[in-house]
């Protein structure tokens, strides 16, 4: 949480609570949230175009599952994480930083650690199968921001939400 | 600005200013521990609140409001008082600055003209936003947990799905997304108390079924002329953006120009961010043009209210291009402001452009600051927006600035919106519109194409899974 130890933040209307996500490829993985007390999101399928697998890590019990959005089980999950998950974890962290990941999964990153999937391997993770309906249907929520008309008037409310981060 | 104007503004608060925001945090700190079991320390500050109020209409109701939330008994109508109990204090408070800056710059402004409101019925959408504010006030900030988050859902989506509570449902969806990343808050090691009682308070009034925030269409002025943009204003959470061009308009039909603003905004998702912001706004490529290559827009019957245009590209034609700080040296000093709808006022609100020259920028409390005549004013340097050329190293090496005066926390701050300044042994002006119709420095090009067309792969992704 940026500024956080600054006295002053209790008593400032406008301040950036939650830092603005990274830019990143989203091609491969549209969607990654910490949400629900899990990392969870979804993974385009390598081949076919149509197909999303929905992914998600459970924080603190680091319980993880893959499936299609059609609730079949990743082909890839064989006692380890499969490919999806790590590629979840990657971009999870390209879009949140490490710190903020490992954090909301109540991990300790340690040393060396970079990049999603090797905060993963490090984990005492286990399989546990968990519905994708629910994360499928707000990653298709969330596509849906996209449909929304914009707007000509003002929104006052707004201006408690200043855009942030120049030159970062 | 001169030196003595910034003088004048930043020496010395508000009569009783300080007293007012002391019963603020009061009632922040109540809406933090929650109001379930009101302890001694709140219940007081609940009654300076009633006591400071007990002059005005709201008396009688506010007192019995508190007295009800004391004694553990908390019904939507006593929240509703409450918060509207604090809008009205910080709405003086927002009045009394304004008036202090207004006499500072000697800027003239026009009074909100009253509209009456359009009658409105109960709307069953504003009642799940209100059982929902009406649970997080009783539960209290540090009692906010994933249950209660994933809660806003419901309403959240019902306020999108109805265009007249776009603005409750950006708010909302705004909060809920801060609850969402800092949840358990009882682990924070600071709330921001201020920042999430004022999108409460905000909220609880959008959500009465009288609120009517937007004027109907017959009651809007129409103006015709030529604006003069002085610069960009940007605001962005997670799900939405919105830019805020602040201008100069000069009336067809003649009289002192008039200090005017219009918004357009866009949904978003977190990902989509920096200069693909811009790629969100292609419905209003004359305004986006204006802002990218400095130019003026005659405009032709834009409804207006107070001092905001509502936009429509197709009654706006590009004209000559303008410098915007030549503009402002020679026109805004006799600029007429207007104020704003008396739900909107408060100490957030206020964004005053102004046109400062001729001073320092120096390091100055672990940030910028610019010291005209020996005199810091504080640069809002986390207002600087990601989707434009606009740094604090430009602002750094910067001689003219043209920004927009800013309050927060007991202190003026300038927010940069353009600068004119010394790179490389080159004046150049940086405005935070430049990138408006596509990133002119090669270097954030190259890195922008890298991480692809975000509004792309999603739009393409919506169409493949969203109709199904």
């Amino acid at each position: 949480m940026a500024d956080v130890d600054d006295a002053g933040w209790a008593r400032r209307s406008s301040v950036r609570v939650v830092p603005p996500a990274r830019p990143r490829k989203l091609a491969k993985v549209p969607f990654v949230e910490l949400a629900d007390g899990r990392l969870q999101g979804v993974v385009s399928s390598g081949s076919d175009i149509e197909r999303v697998y929905v992914s998600s890590l459970t924080s603190g019990t680091h319980a993880y599952h893959c499936s299609t959005n059609n609730n079949r089980p990743c082909g890839g999950l064989r006692g380890t994480p499969c490919k999806h998950l790590a590629a979840l974890a990657d971009e999870a962290v390209l879009q949140y930083g490490l710190d903020r990941v490992a954090r909301y999964l109540r991990a300790d990153a340690g040393d060396g650690v970079t990049t999603g999937a090797e905060l993963l391997s490090r984990l005492d993770a286990r399989h546990e199968p968990t519905p994708a309906a629910v994360v499928f249907s707000r990653f298709l929520r969330h596509l849906s921001y996209l449909e929304a008309p914009g707007n000509s008037t003002p929104l006052p409310e707004l201006h408690w939400f200043p855009a942030t981060g120049a030159g970062r | 600005m001169l030196g003595t104007q910034l003088t004048a503004l930043t020496s010395g608060h508000p009569a009783a200013l300080t007293d007012a925001l002391d019963l603020v945090a009061g009632v922040d700190a109540a809406l933090t521990r929650g109001l379930a079991r009101v302890g001694e320390a709140d219940a007081t500050a609940l009654a300076g609140l009633a006591g400071a109020l007990a002059a005005t209409p709201l008396a009688d109701l506010v007192a019995e409001a508190i007295d009800k939330i004391c004694a553990g008994s908390v019904t939507p109508e006593h929240l509703a008082a409450l918060a509207g109990a604090r809008s009205a204090l910080l709405g003086a408070a927002h009045d009394a600055l304004l008036g202090q800056l207004d006499a500072a710059l000697g800027r003239g402004r026009d009074p909100w003209s009253v509209a009456p409101a359009p009658p409105a019925g109960p709307s069953p959408v504003l009642a799940t936003v209100r059982a929902w504010l009406h649970e997080v006030a009783v539960t209290g900030w540090h009692g906010v947990d994933h249950e209660l988050v994933a809660a806003a859902g419901t309403p959240v989506e019902a306020a999108l799905a109805a265009p007249e509570s776009r603005r409750l449902a950006v708010l909302l969806d705004g909060l809920a997304a801060e609850l969402r990343a800092c949840v358990p808050v009882a682990t924070m090691p600071q709330v921001p108390a201020r920042r999430w009682a004022d999108l409460w308070a905000r909220g609880v009034l959008l959500a009465q079924d009288a609120a009517a925030v937007d004027p109907p269409a017959d009651v809007v002025d129409r103006v015709d002329g030529r604006l003069l943009p002085l610069g960009v204003d940007v605001h962005e959470h997670d799900t939405a953006m919105q830019i805020q061009v602040h201008g100069l308009l000069e009336p067809a039909a003649g009289g002192p120009p008039r200090l005017v603003r219009t918004a357009v905004g866009a949904a978003k998702v977190d990902t989509i961010v920096g200069p693909a912001l811009w790629r969100l706004l292609q419905a209003h490529p004359t305004l986006l043009t204006a802002l990218a290559q400095r130019r003026g827009v005659t405009v032709t019957d834009l409804p207006a209210r107070g001092a905001d245009l509502h936009w429509h590209d197709d009654r706006a034609q590009l004209d000559e291009p303008v410098d915007p700080f030549a503009a402002a040296r020679v026109l805004l000093p006799g600029a007429q402001a207007a104020a704003i709808a008396p739900l909107n006022r408060h100490p957030a609100a206020i964004a005053e452009p102004v046109l400062l020259e001729g001073y320092a920028v120096r390091d100055h409390d672990g940030g910028l600051a610019a010291d005209l005549d020996g005199r810091p004013l504080a640069v809002a340097v986390d207002r600087l927006p990601s989707c434009g050329p606009l740094t604090p190293e430009v602002v750094a090496a910067s001689s003219a600035c043209l920004g927009l005066l800013r309050w927060d926390d007991g202190r003026w701050l300038l927010q940069p919106l353009a600068v004119r300044a010394d790179v490389k042994r080159k004046v150049v002006d940086v405005h935070t519109g430049d990138w408006a119709c596509g990133v002119s420095d090669a270097k954030v090009a190259k890195a922008e194409a890298k991480t692809g067309d975000a509004v792309a792969v999603l739009r393409e992704r919506a169409g493949r899974l969203l109709r199904r």
